[in-house]
């Protein structure tokens, strides 16, 4: 035989999964959400979602090629993730020029400052998101109404929810005047572009699970804790602190536990973990929500509970082959 | 419920092509190269020379310790030279080469295919007999068989559990074997039951060979104290651990052998082994080899005699083929890829592998996503993703903190990884060099 055999330590053989088909299973969980907000939301929708794909996938190229001077790779879909989900983050009014800052925050700051894809400690999406939760305050709580053709705002269920407790009215009176469940649930609510529906969000949950993406532990780890802890609070004081259920379904918690606390780079890496981890952000939010002087916690929770990931990592251990001594 | 083993594991294709082939004998080679190192532990020491006739069957080098083995000619012929020849690991190691003349064999081997199924021995007599004939683990790992029927004091074998799984991809020796010996292996049960001196054998089998597990059911319908365990099919079953796991409940704990817990789990292939050598007198000097491959146009099960170079094997099952890119000596997951069809065949050989040019490379080695599915696959536990990265860091006293030697080098991680990284490669890096730093601490 003239031909050299090819020599190389085993296994000889791999599965079929690869990063890019993990990160396109991903955004295909993330279509209904995206087609709903498109729905609602018009062609808002669609250029906020454009302005930020691209943005996130331009910005990731430059700094790849001339800032660190790497071969730049942008193939694998990881940046057009961080994209939808900074889009699914913000108000579908928001101008065109604060969304490429939020990119340029996310993927510069959030991925690339760390060595790009697998190196970040931070969800990046939310680092953008966060920044400019503060630097760009007005445009970033001013709600498009539904179907609006003429550009009026209004309030999101649980901004009103926090007004009216903090002026004192009792929680019951509140409610009437907000959406129905049924509303919340499909979907016919203002608030963030990626947020507002349950359904949509759960049949991308239902994708992942099915396609092996993620595992049930952080998104019922987190949902469980908000639903559990807001539960408590409400049956100390039904007139100060809103129903658990509603509490699921509005704001960020549903796009925070199943897209945003499930990123694997800055979530932990073995049940156990990941159950603490998920523990920790349902506990932080509800406490935002119901004491902090923002209505929405859950950002800020996954951000800082991404923080202690290395520290639960280096903690909690995968159950070992024949004891942990 | 089907039974399996609870932690890790991974479902590569079955590729089972080979399973339908009945076992062939292999005519005898011109020459047979035989190595004197075959097994766990020291070499074996030749006790034959140059010019030396031999007969098949014969001792050509004796068991240099404890845990080490006889090593017996394949063929009859004349002793051509003693020298270093490669084998599968790539490294020159000394072996026997004998020139074949004919096939005379030693007159105290019986030749007879007849089932002898009754014994009169004890168990030291069984196990000298094991141990005189070179039996060593036919599954790959080739421990000699007669030190783990020895078992250190103050421990006891409550269970024999035989290993019929074959969770390997594409290897087929060891069904067929069930399917065509099943008989002799039941007889090869009951004296390593006797030698152990245990009333319990279970032989797990996984549930892809029905036919198998039926046969044996049905051979030992009548002996309550053996028993077929059909497994639920998952990669790495028939590793020792994950077996012992699923037929007895009970972990092996880190660092310690199955003993610990009362098992000595023993392959089919050895199982037939030790029947012929006790009852009738063969020693181990020929083995069951699977030959198969996508591209191969006759994969077959072929009874091979140790030292024969696998080109011959090769050439029975069609001719190597024209778009081969590797050529590996055992299965696809553990197997280890060969540089040359002059490899002999050795008492580890259990398959030869011939893998297509286009499935012979590994995809380029992208970043780390921390996706966790090397954790979630590892049978036993552990983290193959940090695993690697502190051996890359040379940080070996964290590596051996994190359980770095109870690797078992199944692959499941490397298979799995997404991102193509060479996990297994820098944990066997790893563990040479903690296993070496624990060795000199003993000192």
């Amino acid at each position: 035989m003239n031909k050299l055999l090819t020599i190389s330590p085993s296994p000889h053989v791999h599965a079929t999964d690869s990063v890019n088909k993990i990160m396109y299973r991903v955004i295909l969980a993330l279509v209904p959400a995206l087609i709903w907000s498109v729905v609602v939301f018009g062609l808002d929708a669609v250029r906020v979602t454009l302005v930020s794909v691209i943005s996130c996938v331009a910005f990731e190229f430059v700094i790849q090629k001339y800032i660190l001077k790497v071969t730049p790779k942008i193939s694998d879909g990881s940046a057009v993730i961080t994209g939808i989900l900074l889009a699914f983050n913000v108000p579908a009014s928001l101008p065109w020029w604060i969304i490429v800052i939020g990119a340029l925050a996310a993927i510069g700051v959030g991925k690339m400052s760390f060595g790009g894809l697998g190196n970040n400690p931070f969800n990046p999406a939310l680092v953008g998101r966060v920044f400019l939760l503060i630097s760009f305050p007005v445009q970033m709580t001013s709600w498009p109404a539904l179907h609006a053709v003429d550009g009026t705002t209004t309030a999101t269920p649980l901004a009103l929810l926090k007004e009216g407790i903090k002026n004192g009215q009792p929680v019951h009176d509140l409610m009437s005047k907000l959406p129905q469940v049924s509303d919340l649930f499909y979907g016919n609510i203002p608030g963030s572009m990626g947020e507002i529906s349950a359904l949509m969000l759960l049949i991308g949950l239902a994708y992942m699970l099915w396609r092996k993406v993620i595992t049930w532990h952080i998104p019922v780890g987190v949902l469980g804790t908000i639903f559990i802890f807001q539960g408590i609070l409400w049956l100390v004081n039904p007139d100060h602190f809103i129903e658990p259920a509603f509490y699921l379904l509005t704001g960020g918690a549903m796009l925070g536990a199943i897209f945003m606390a499930t990123d694997m780079v800055t979530s932990p890496m073995n049940p156990r973990g990941q159950i603490i981890f998920a523990v920790g952000i349902g506990v932080i939010t509800v406490l935002i929500r119901n004491f902090g002087s923002y209505p929405e916690g859950i950002s800020f929770a996954i951000l800082i509970m991404n923080a202690f990931t290395p520290l639960i990592n280096a903690y909690v251990k995968p159950k070992r082959f024949g004891g942990n001594k | 419920m089907v039974k399996t083993f609870k932690t890790g594991g991974v479902h590569p294709a079955g590729n089972k092509i080979s399973a339908g082939k009945a076992i062939e004998e292999l005519p005898l080679p011109k020459t047979v190269n035989i190595p004197v190192a075959q097994h766990i532990g020291a070499p074996a020491a030749p006790v034959v020379a140059k010019g030396d006739k031999v007969k098949t069957g014969q001792v050509i080098a004796r068991s240099s310790g404890f845990v080490s083995a006889n090593i017996h000619s394949s063929a009859s012929g004349t002793v051509v030279k003693i020298e270093n020849i490669y084998d599968s690991s790539g490294y020159p190691k000394t072996g026997i080469v004998i020139a074949v003349e004919g096939d005379e064999w030693l007159e105290t081997i019986d030749r007879s295919t007849a089932l002898k199924a009754d014994f009169d021995l004890d168990s030291k007599a069984i196990t000298d007999k094991i141990m005189e004939a070179g039996i060593v683990g036919l599954g790959g790992a080739t421990f000699p068989t007669h030190v783990k029927l020895m078992p250190p004091p103050g421990m006891k074998a409550e269970v024999l559990i035989i290993n019929g799984v074959e969770c390997e991809p594409y290897l087929t020796a060891d069904h067929r074997l069930m399917l065509e010996k099943g008989a002799e292996i039941v007889v090869g049960a009951r004296l390593l039951m006797k030698a152990l001196n245990v009333e319990k054998a279970v032989i797990g089998v996984e549930n892809n060979k029905p036919d198998a597990i039926k046969n044996l059911q049905e051979i030992i319908k009548d002996d309550n104290r053996i028993s077929v365990m059909p497994l639920h099919v998952k990669y790495p079953q028939g590793g020792e651990k994950q077996l012992i796991k699923a037929v007895t409940g009970r972990e092996v704990p880190s660092g310690a052998l199955p003993i610990a817990v009362g098992a000595v789990v023993s392959n089919v292939g050895t199982v037939f082994a030790v029947y012929e050598a006790v009852q009738k007198n063969k020693p181990l000097f020929e083995r069951v080899v699977t030959v198969t491959g996508k591209s191969l146009s006759n994969p077959s099960n072929f009874k091979v005699r140790i030292g024969t170079a696998i080109g011959e094997l090769i050439e029975a099952a069609g001719g190597l083929p024209e778009d081969t890119g590797k050529i590996i000596s055992g299965g696809p997951m553990m197997g280890k890829a060969v540089a040359t069809t002059e490899v002999a065949v050795t008492k580890g050989t259990s398959g030869i592998l011939i893998m297509k040019e286009d499935e012979s490379h590994r995809r380029p080695m992208e970043n780390c996503i921390r996706c966790a599915r090397c954790v979630s696959v590892c049978p036993m536990g552990l983290e193959p993703f940090f695993l690697m990265t502190v051996s890359e860091k040379q940080l070996w006293d964290k590596a051996e903190e994190n359980r770095i030697m109870d690797c078992i080098e199944c692959g499941s991680c490397s298979f799995t990884c997404p991102a193509n990284r060479p996990l297994l490669d820098y944990i066997r890096l790893g563990k040479s060099k903690v296993g070496a730093l624990i060795r000199s601490r003993k000192k």
